[in-house]
């Protein structure tokens, strides 16, 4: 066998296991999609699999009428965009903060942010609550905003170590020529280094926006009763559906099945799905870069 | 007029201010308030908290008896034991492949980091109990159910990838993009001169790949354990969540469990840098 035949052979060996994995990927995505079109004799026919008989949709009405989507979504696009805002400001705040000045501590603070990140959020939860309690903000939005305008939102420490890469190379022949023209620091950082890192700041709010829709654990205590994310709702799912649903009897009317749970499902991630198909190399690019200022 | 170097220095302490505040007032001091309320019985009163000390209590009952807790850390222990390992090896083969890729590379880029978007606690969970997580009945596999017959301490790493190969891959997409961008960064120069010298594939990974990329394996397990502990679905972080109203043991129960859960996390971080750290480094 020539040596250029063995190498078309490794190619299309590898490029058959990639898409082996892709399948291993996509399949419970598939597997809902497919699952939420089924109606309750599709479900219990073993003869179909993958392809419903018929375009059924009411496993969605279903879902979406638990999941009240038209508040819901409302509630979880402002738990996520605003939060996402004021992290992806104050944390390149702190990144430049660390990356242009020299202060006493800063080898300490910088410590501090690498240690910030590798105490899980479970750890700080009842004494924040506490906290929280005593400032009235339980029940509100400000007990996800307070945290996120103080740089302590989620998974912070890694966009400020992004930030800070991204800082420290760009050459500060800029930033003297600015100060040269009588601007000062706050100017310089806000006229001159922001619009240089707009694909930072991109990636930084893509993926905080996308992490806090994800966030439940501290939302589900925290932001109290009124407010109910889509993710919130998805967690209450059963116990909402046989509140809205009572099953008389033993019938198997009204009964909640897998077709409708993953309908719901998917209500819960088609915002997410659209968002990363759209920008989906923003998001990739972003975290290959993290992974060089890991090193 | 105050010298240049002492303006720049508080001009930096300006722009990490809200930070440090924040760090201060929502990251360390929590972090010490949960210590100090494991050690306490919480009382609720009209001037609010009170608390009386008393040692190791919450420490004993969580695990002399608590029913529940005892073999739900177990269980954590296992599942971060076991998934970072097997979440590192399979990243860091599936970038090695995307690597050598001739087409396709974006699309299956994208594919394995699809997950990342989409993955939150309640998703993961419907997904779990819709069983839209396992891909086949793995008893229709001969090995499986092999591997069955043979005594537990010898076989529950097997079952367990065949049981959680979803779930492990779904929690790969960071670290095969990290893995990637670190690959990408060896010269190709360096296998061709290899290669002339008549290494074959193995001994390339084993000499050339694995001593280059070995800083991103360690970031990698860091990145994964902190990821994996502070997953909601964690069994720990659920009792944490479940125990906090705990009404006979209100906030301390919930604190100690939330400590334990902290050195647990410390200790495989400290394993993973025994591990993985350079010796050359540091020495």
């Amino acid at each position: 066998m020539s040596k250029k035949t063995k190498g078309l052979i490794t190619r299309i060996v590898i490029f058959v296991i990639l898409l082996g994995i892709a399948y291993a990927y996509l399949h419970p995505l598939i597997y809902m999609v497919s699952i939420s079109f089924m109606s309750m004799r599709d479900l219990a026919n073993p003869i179909v699999s993958w392809i419903p008989t018929d375009l059924y949709l009411d496993n969605f009405k279903t879902a979406w009428k638990v999941l009240d989507v038209p508040h819901s979504i409302w509630d979880s696009i402002e738990m996520s965009i605003i939060p996402a805002i004021f992290q992806t400001i104050v944390t390149a705040l702190v990144a430049y903060g660390l990356a242009r000045f020299e202060f006493p501590l800063k080898r300490l603070i910088f410590f501090f942010v690498i240690a910030a990140f590798i105490i899980p959020v479970q750890v700080t939860y009842v004494p924040k609550y506490i906290l929280f309690a005593r400032l009235k903000l339980v029940g509100t939005p400000w007990s996800t905003f307070l945290p996120a305008i103080l740089g302590q939102g989620v998974k912070s420490s890694i966009f400020i170590l992004l930030y800070y890469r991204f800082f420290s190379m760009i050459p500060v022949a800029f930033e003297e020529a600015a100060e040269i023209d009588g601007a000062n620091r706050f100017e310089i950082f806000y006229r001159v280094i922001l619009p240089m890192s707009i694909p930072m700041i991109v990636v930084t709010f893509l993926f905080s926006f996308v992490w806090y829709w994800n966030e439940t654990y501290m939302a589900a205590v925290f932001n109290g009763d009124n407010i109910k994310t889509l993710p919130i709702m998805l967690r209450n799912f059963v116990n909402r559906y046989t509140a809205m649903f009572p099953t008389r009897d033993a019938s198997v009317e009204n009964r909640i099945n897998e077709g409708i749970r993953m309908a719901a499902t998917l209500i819960t991630i088609i915002p997410l799905l659209i968002v990363y198909t759209i920008l989906q190399r923003r998001f990739v690019e972003g975290i290959e870069r993290a992974g060089i200022t890991g090193e | 007029m105050m010298k240049k170097k002492t303006r720049r220095a508080i001009t930096g302490y300006i722009f990490v201010m809200p930070w440090l505040i924040g760090f201060i007032l929502l990251t360390i001091y929590p972090l010490f308030y949960s210590l100090f309320l494991s050690f306490q019985d919480v009382n609720f009163s009209v001037e609010g908290i009170k608390t009386t000390f008393v040692g190791l209590k919450h420490y004993n009952y969580a695990f002399r008896v608590d029913t529940q807790f005892p073999t739900l850390y177990v269980q954590s222990l296992i599942d971060i034991g076991l998934s970072v390992p097997l979440i590192i090896i399979f990243s860091l083969i599936i970038a090695i492949l995307l690597n050598q890729a001739f087409f396709g590379r974006t699309f299956f880029r994208a594919v394995y980091f699809l997950p990342v978007v989409i993955i939150s606690g309640p998703v993961l969970s419907e997904l779990l109990t819709n069983r839209a997580l396992s891909i086949v009945d793995p008893n229709s596999f001969f090995v499986y159910r092999f591997l069955s017959t043979l005594p537990s301490f010898i076989n529950f790493p097997f079952l367990y990838i065949f049981d959680n190969l979803i779930t492990i891959l779904w929690f790969s997409g960071v670290q095969i993009v990290f893995f990637l961008a670190g690959l990408q960064r060896i010269s190709t120069n360096i296998y061709e001169a290899a290669q002339i010298d008549g290494a074959n594939a193995w001994v390339i990974f084993w000499k050339i790949i694995l001593p280059l990329i070995k800083p991103f394996v360690l970031v990698n397990a860091i990145y994964t354990i902190v990821d994996l502990s502070s997953f909601p679905n964690n069994p720990i972080n659920t009792s944490i969540a479940t125990n906090m109203f705990n009404f006979q043991r209100p906030y301390a129960y919930s604190s100690a469990l939330a400590w334990i859960h902290f050195l647990t996390t410390l200790g495989f971080i400290l394993v993973a840098l025994l591990l993985l750290r350079d010796r050359k480094r540091a020495l």
